[in-house]
């Protein structure tokens, strides 16, 4: 197997798709001359040409909106937003048109469309540039939202949201981009809404995504060092959201802990708790617990940004709590 | 007003059908208050009387296969297009057979087999979609025209101007139909552009803008397949303002205190139905008798889309969770 990064399996499972499939086209801001604002794109217009890399003004609700159009139209476009902040600007677009069209009209309609947005915190960007905000779109019914943390995933589940007929959100983190991991060749397809198991552990369940699943495999090595073995599950997405891995794992160890970068407030976690109370109360030996991004505006100094994101001696605090 | 038949030179059958479908248009938004008043439509319920030329001069000058967008008022948009009565009403109703299987309602009208490609309810929210479907034409190399219509109120809004600009930048075949009535809800255009010549909002993206009356649908007609030519020569995106009248409120709980009667009245004697069939009896195309006829005819059929709207049935409460994604 070929060790890469995640940049480099995502631009592999836009190449594969794109050479599959001559209906699957790219479009956004700097996608194609300027190869992509995290060189993600880097290789596609020599490729593909300008048909199917398409550079755009920079119009983000333009940008869904013509993805969208041409997705009705019979296509499957990848629309890259440069951050995920910029994404809701388009907001309009995205829970008003894509999300509802299949609905709104009676199921006459498809937009399989793939809306591709870098976000999270640990690059001194601000607070216009760098927030987790996949509990928004967690909310709005009919669209898919996908976020990969390893490299293999972000390939085989970049390539079977591209192949979905319903509209993904794909949220990839500007600081996963370098990291490497062994990426199987060719057809590599990991289904959307399948958590996968990171650790396994007996006496705690982590339950995150992205980039936080490394935090939380850190503070379960830790943790074991005390005597707990955490369980660290790696959603890999929060629609479809697979909560029979989730309570699986609870039915074993009795405790969950959430981990999420979005703020805290109004989060996943909030949802992923209220499930397992709802349908596994009787399995908890203690309370579930959430933890989460700082409820502020990313702050830009080093130090502050680092206190607003959540770190593994954070991790390890809450899970003490649960004992 | 005067009607023109020199441009395209249309044939008796055609004129008779566009006059027939215009007919049909005011029959079945006319019929609506009451039934709305009996509560057996719900939600809003935007009419589209008096603004008949400016649907069915659009659709008779586009093909089968072209593609139609539209805003919200848009039973008129998809009865042009061809979609028949009884669907149509039976949407309002919410029925299970109507277009959008009762699940879109007056706004959110669709025909996946005639290219009306819905109603949206957001101002100008659907425009970059025209622009993506023209550009989905472009990518299969294929030669069909997208149409898209929207009021004056859509030309405020931002992403009009996206839309626009990418639509002039992609060339894509896509024919701006902007339907002037006047009015965005209860504010007039004069109140609400800077610029109340809303065709000359297109010149900052060098697209070719123009103005028509669109009380006149021989004029609207020739406007709109100039452009869909045009378009479908490969020269782009063109924009039309055709300047209308409702002849109804905003919505059906409009009480219109906005609007004087003096206007009304000037704008109702340029009703484009009345007016049509003069020139028609003038141009020695119809009788008296055929136009009433025709009248007649329309009405009939109106009575029975309702009575199939009325005698459909309501989704099954299944039809709650179905078709919020592909697999379910």
């Amino acid at each position: 197997m070929a060790v890469m990064t995640c940049r480099e399996a995502i631009n592999q499972a836009i190449v594969e798709e794109m050479e599959r499939d001559s209906s699957v086209f790219i479009l956004g801001e700097d996608v194609g001359l300027y190869e992509g604002s995290f060189k993600v794109t880097r290789g596609l217009l020599a490729r593909f040409g300008e048909t199917r890399v398409v550079d755009t003004p920079i119009a983000e609700a333009g940008i869904i909106g013509m993805a969208c159009g041409a997705a009705m139209g019979g296509l499957r476009p990848i629309a890259e937003m440069m951050t995920v902040n910029f994404a809701i600007v388009a907001m309009d677009q995205i829970m008003n048109s894509v999300a509802v069209a299949r609905y709104m009209f009676g199921g006459q309609v498809s937009v399989p469309m793939v809306i591709r947005a870098p976000g999270g915190g640990g690059n001194q960007l601000g607070a216009q540039h760098s927030h987790s905000l996949e509990a928004l779109f967690l909310h709005c019914p009919g669209i898919r939202v996908i976020m990969p943390s390893v490299p293999a995933d972000a390939k085989g589940l970049l390539k079977s949201a591209i192949r979905s007929e319903d509209p993904v959100l794909f949220l990839e983190h500007e600081g996963l981009y370098a990291v490497k991991g062994e990426v199987p060749e060719g057809e590599h397809l990991v289904p959307l809404g399948v958590a996968h198991i990171k650790r396994r552990g007996s006496d705690l369940t982590l339950i995150s995504l992205s980039k936080m699943v490394y935090v939380c495999l850190e503070a379960a090595e830790r943790l074991a060092e005390e005597g707990i073995e955490a369980e660290v599950i790696d959603l890999r997405g929060l629609n479809p959201l697979d909560m029979t891995l989730v309570m699986e794992s609870v039915a074993r160890t009795g405790r969950a802990l959430t981990v999420e970068e979005s703020w805290l407030t109004g989060g996943w976690g909030g949802e992923i708790c209220a499930r397992i109370v709802e349908d596994g109360f009787d399995l908890l030996k203690k309370p579930v617990l959430r933890l989460g991004g700082a409820d502020v505006p990313m702050p830009y100094n080093r130090m502050l940004e680092q206190a607003a994101i959540p770190g593994v001696q954070d991790v390890i605090a809450r899970a003490r709590e649960l004992f | 007003m005067t009607l023109k038949n020199d441009c395209f030179r249309l044939g008796a059958s055609e004129l008779m059908r566009i006059y027939r479908d215009m007919v049909r248009i005011r029959e079945f938004e006319e019929a609506c208050p009451a039934l709305y008043s009996q509560g057996k439509m719900g939600g809003f319920l935007h009419l589209y009387s008096g603004q008949e030329a400016v649907g069915v001069g659009v659709a008779h000058a586009m093909h089968r296969e072209d593609f139609m967008v539209s805003a919200y008022r848009e039973h008129g948009l998809i009865l042009a297009k061809g979609t028949p009565p009884g669907p149509v009403m039976a949407e309002l109703f919410g029925k299970v057979t109507g277009v959008s299987r009762g699940k879109g309602g007056s706004m959110h009208m669709f025909d996946a087999e005639r290219r009306f490609m819905g109603g949206y309810g957001i101002v100008a929210g659907h425009l970059p979609l025209a622009v993506g479907l023209g550009f989905s034409i472009l990518y299969r190399e294929s030669d069909e025209v997208v149409v898209c219509l929207f009021g004056d109120g859509a030309t405020n809004q931002g992403v009009f101007h996206e839309a626009m600009n990418m639509a002039a930048l992609y060339k894509v075949p896509v024919v701006f139909v902007c339907e002037n009535n006047g009015y965005g809800i209860g504010t007039s255009v004069g109140r609400a552009s800077s610029v109340e010549q809303l065709y000359k909002k297109s010149c900052a993206y060098e697209t070719p803008g123009s103005r028509v009356d669109g009380m006149n649908v021989l004029e609207v007609y020739d406007a709109v397949r100039q452009a869909i030519n045009r378009a479908r020569e490969g020269a782009g995106p063109s924009y039309i303002e055709a300047v209308t009248y409702r002849f109804r409120g905003h919505s059906i709980s409009d009480p219109g205190t906005y609007r004087s009667e003096q206007e009304r009245k000037m704008w109702k004697e340029r009703d484009p139905i009345p007016n049509f069939s003069r020139w028609l009896i003038d141009q020695g195309y119809a009788g008296e008798a055929i136009i009433q006829g025709i009248v007649e005819e329309e009405r009939a059929l109106i009575a029975k889309a309702i009575e199939f709207a009325e005698k459909s049935p309501d989704p099954d409460l299944e039809e709650l969770w179905t078709d919020v994604y592909a697999d379910a």
